[in-house]
């Protein structure tokens, strides 16, 4: 034992750099900016395009219209009905993706370098010349209710909605992009149309690309892709939401052995100075791997539950600090007392040195894996934009985690973390377990099924 | 009988130490220390980052009756420490040094894996090995890991009726072969699973010469040798290891249709799994058209025959074909189906099946062939982006027996296969009785014996039963897999 600790330590001591990693800004000539990693060894290229305020750009009384205009983008465009579009896709060995989310519309593309233009003018036709066929309608339509009721037996997807609405009042983050039965039944072409419109603009878009592609290459490809964009989206981009959790526990009764339980407090948006600090704190918290205090409590020392897990949800226009496990329902009041000790434990901010240097060995080190494929750097390429970060943040960005301090850690776990000021949600038949107030949204009870539903998911 | 022999030979086969004479695919190199121990090694130098994954071909389908779960619960129990290390020590040491790990195990293998920066190779490797020969299972661990794996199994089968139907599913489709067992285990039998069981698996199955290593990323095959040689070198082979013989399927002559219902279910779903043989060494090409007929029967919900003729025209919400010959034994081709809310799932599955009858007369249509194959080959220069995929592609197949020509092979085979060997794959298949088909129902909703209810009101919809566990690794998307985290 003596010898491993020996071995990391003298490891950690030579660690590379963070990986230099070269973006290109480019400009492209209709004057839309992208970020580009160049990389030629595999013939194809992956583009990210991200058009901020996705879902949350539905009009009032609308929800569910930009997540269902989204799914039909690759369901029909210009002279190509949807078995047609993709049969053109797969023929030229492309693929592309498009999902709507709280924050943003993401497109994706990987295309071969042998028949890149083909496969660019194909995603332009989607994006500019989505024909939102009837039939198309129905059967997406029919499909998206589908993951609503589906969502609606699923003990996960109820905790997660009870939580997000009482979390945000009325902001559309307080309701799923799916919609609800009745707003997706009431939707019609022009309200997809409409949608459409709101998200899918030249101003509020977000380019990365990674790949075998040259500046100029791309610059081409992405006027000829996002030229015919309207140039301002008909809506104002979200506002932001205001964090309405109060602390207690809800119980939604759910035949089951056992109890899913999610939990969540006040979080802090990436711009925080004490961002680095709270990512820390929560890594030694409930973060990732197998180390965190509360994997060790629960699952390690107790067998309580398979996984334990918390994090920051940074979303752009509205934050919480939330966690999730389960555990049997006899049981699930053991993990609730330990969740809370060990949650009132670090909001004293006492970390130990070794606890904190763990934790920035670990984030420092994880950064540079995220970076080992074309897809996965487009999409950091333009989720980066997104978020607002420099272009030179990957190259600074471990240095600002190891920047911080027992003190910093401190000053925003105190800040942040307060066990009494939990909202719990617990699905299942808790058994030893008070709820402090009913639910908010109507589930549980088969008859109300339909009401309402949960967490974005597609099928 | 295929197995039996092939086995055999392979058995018998002298440890070679020199790498494979065939032509590697740029790359990808090979080479098996003198203790047995086969190494694959995956080059991408874009991110200096790397993977190491151990199999260990042994899994839940080596258990013997009354064991179940033993090889699952053995993997969480190789994270408890070893004479050298602590419990939980390897896990923290990943972690500390930025790095994930994890394991999972299937009927087949069980693997281990680490993913890090590529200068931190040597102390993954000299943890996995020494957790290769030194395990230690203290005390008070072994229990507290039961209940983890029961608290599992609780999670991710006890509270979802699609992987309690799933399980019933293949326990109705094997009748001798352990592929009947599920890989976490029958809940009773978990609950007896002891100390001595793991520690007497460990020693029987855990060893250089049933393990295949793979080290995929930022690494050249001269280093990796050097850093397999120096920690893996001196573990002892097990030796007199025993080929991978499990009781085989007789004949089956009955299809076989269950149905269940459960509140949980939102809608129902139609599920029919056949027997089907699997990819075996020099003999992947009935196991390619079947991989073929499955993409084109059910791969793509705009493109694939049932989507085109169902899903398009709402006589369908989900359709889906799948099939991996990834397999010891004989696996399953499956098919599914959702109805859309309101339509009779009787009606609907005589409609799905009048498809596939249509498909065997007809075969395959030359053009959704061609492109087939055309993103065959795009998926070959897409899966060079992830030296992590690569990595489960070699261990997979190295893992359930094959070579690693046949693995190199795998895409060419693909890419050979005629519209005649589709036809006959899917008449085989399709004409199989060797079958079970099962509906999933929610409670409230009759079956077709009890049809007199008119046509089903507000019928609900999940995601197909591949769909539900959206999976992190692709590894996991087999699944019959149940990862440790």
């Amino acid at each position: 034992m003596m010898l491993r600790a020996a071995l990391a330590l003298c490891l950690t001591l030579f660690a590379i750099p963070a990986q230099a990693i070269e973006i290109q800004r480019v400009e492209s000539p209709g004057g839309i900016e992208a970020w580009l990693v160049e990389d030629h060894s595999i013939p194809f290229t992956a583009l990210s395009l991200t058009f901020q305020g996705g879902a949350s750009l539905d009009a009032p009384e609308k929800r569910g219209a930009v997540n269902l205009m989204t799914a039909l983008l690759e369901e029909g465009a210009g002279e190509y009905d949807s078995t047609a579009f993709a049969e053109e896709a797969q023929a030229l060995g492309a693929s592309f993706s498009f999902d709507a989310g709280d924050d943003s519309l993401e497109v994706g593309a990987q295309m071969l370098t042998e028949n890149r233009d083909q496969a660019a003018d194909l995603l332009r036709l989607a994006l500019t010349e989505p024909r939102f066929d009837d039939q198309a309608i129905e059967r997406v339509r029919a499909q998206v209710q589908a993951i609503i009721r589906s969502e609606a037996t699923d003990p996960g997807a109820i905790g997660a909605k009870e939580l997000s609405q009482q979390a945000w009042g009325d902001h559309p983050y307080a309701t799923s992009i799916n919609g609800t039965m009745d707003s997706l039944a009431a939707l019609t072409r022009d309200d997809l149309v409409d949608a459409k419109g709101r998200v899918l603009a030249r101003d509020r878009v977000f380019v990365g690309a990674a790949g075998d592609i040259t500046p100029e290459q791309l610059g081409q490809l992405i006027d000829d892709v996002l030229g015919g964009l309207p140039a301002d989206g008909s809506a104002p981009l979200p506002d932001m939401a205001e964090l309405q959790l109060t602390p207690g526990v809800t119980v939604i009764d759910w035949d089951s052995p056992q109890t899913v339980v999610s939990f969540a407090g006040p979080g802090l948006p990436i711009e925080d100075p004490d961002y680095f600090a709270a990512f820390v704190a929560n890594h030694i918290l409930g973060g990732g791997g197998f180390s965190s205090r509360l994997t060790e409590e629960l699952r390690e020392k107790r067998g309580l539950t398979y996984g334990i897990r918390t994090g920051i949800a940074a979303g752009l226009y509205g934050q919480t600090w939330q966690g999730g496990m389960s555990s049997a329902n006899e049981k699930v009041g053991e993990g609730l007392d330990l969740i809370r000790q060990e949650w009132a434990r670090m909001a004293t901010g006492e970390v130990t040195e070794a606890e904190l240097n763990d934790a920035k060995t670990y984030i420092t080190g994880e950064y540079p894996l995220r970076f080992d494929g074309n897809g996965k750097i487009a999409g950091i390429l333009s989720g980066m934009q997104l978020i607002g970060l420099p272009i030179d943040y990957i190259n600074n960005r471990n240095a600002m985690v190891e920047a911080v301090t027992a003190e910093d850690v401190k000053r925003v776990a105190q800040r942040l973390l307060d066990a009494d000021g939990l909202r719990f949600v617990l699905v299942g038949r808790p058994e030893g377990v008070e709820a402090t107030d009913p639910a908010v949204s109507g589930q549980g009870d088969p008859g109300l099924r339909n009401s309402d539903e949960a967490v974005p998911a597609e099928g | 009988m295929r197995r039996l022999s092939l086995a055999l030979s392979l058995a018998l086969s002298p440890v070679f130490v020199a790498p494979a004479l065939a032509e590697m695919p740029e790359g990808i190199s090979h080479f098996t220390l003198p203790n047995g121990l086969e190494t694959v090694v995956i080059e991408d130098h874009r991110a200096p980052v790397v993977v190491q994954m151990v199999w260990y071909k042994i899994g839940s389908a080596d258990e013997v009756p009354g064991k179940t779960g033993l090889a699952h619960y053995l993997e969480h129990l190789m994270f408890k420490g070893t004479d050298t290390m602590e419990p939980g020590e390897l896990s923290k040491t990943v972690t500390r040094n930025g790095g994930m790990d994890n394991a999972f195990t299937s009927y087949d293998y069980t693997a281990y894996f680490q993913r890090i920066a590529s200068d931190r190779l040597p102390l993954i490797m000299e943890m996995e090995a020494d957790r290769m020969a030194n395990l230690q299972i203290g005390e008070d661990d072994w229990q507290a890991e039961r209940q983890v794996v029961l608290e599992e199994r609780a999670q991710r089968t006890d509270s979802d009726p699609r992987a309690l139907f799933a399980e019933e599913a293949s326990a109705v489709q094997y009748y001798n072969h352990p592929y009947g067992r599920p890989v976490i285990g029958w809940r009773s039998e978990m609950m007896g699973l002891t100390r001595e069981d793991a520690v007497k698996w460990y020693e029987d199955y855990y060893s250089p010469d049933r393990a295949i290593l793979i080290l995929a990323g930022d690494v050249t095959p001269e280093r990796a040798r050097e850093l397999a040689e120096q920690y893996y070198g001196p573990i002892p082979a097990h030796g007199d290891i025993a080929p991978r013989v499990r009781p085989q399927e007789p004949d089956q002559r009955s299809p076989r249709r269950m149905q269940m219902s459960d509140p949980r279910v939102a809608q129902p779903v139609m599920m029919r799994t056949i027997l089907a043989p699997e990819r075996n060494p020099g003999d992947q090409k009935k196991a390619a058209a079947l991989t073929v007929l499955a993409e084109l029967l059910g791969g793509d919900s705009q493109t694939s025959v049932l989507g085109r003729q169902l899903a398009q025209t709402g006589k369908a919400l989900w359709v889906g074909a799948r099939y991996d010959g990834l397999s010891v034994d004989p696996t399953t081709f499956t098919l599914s189906l959702v109805p859309p809310p309101g339509r009779n799932i009787e009606e609907a599955e005589a409609e799905f099946d009048a498809v596939l009858a249509d498909f065997v007369e007809t075969g395959p249509n030359a053009e959704d062939l061609d492109r087939i194959k055309t993103q065959i080959s795009a998926a070959q220069i897409y899966a060079r982006d992830s030296a992590h995929g690569r990595a489960y592609d070699y261990g997979q197949g190295l893992a359930t027996g094959l070579t690693i020509e046949d693995v190199n092979d795998w895409p060419d085979i693909l890419r050979d296969v005629t519209a005649e060997e589709v036809t006959e794959a899917a008449r085989d298949v399709l004409s199989s009785r060797a079958t079970v088909t099962g509906w999933l129902l929610p409670e409230d909703q009759a079956g077709p014996d009890t049809a007199s209810a008119p046509a089903l009101p507000d019928v609900e919809v999940a995601p197909l039963p591949a769909a539900a566990d959206a999976p992190a690794e692709p590894a996991a998307e087999n699944p019959a897999m149940t990862e440790t985290q």
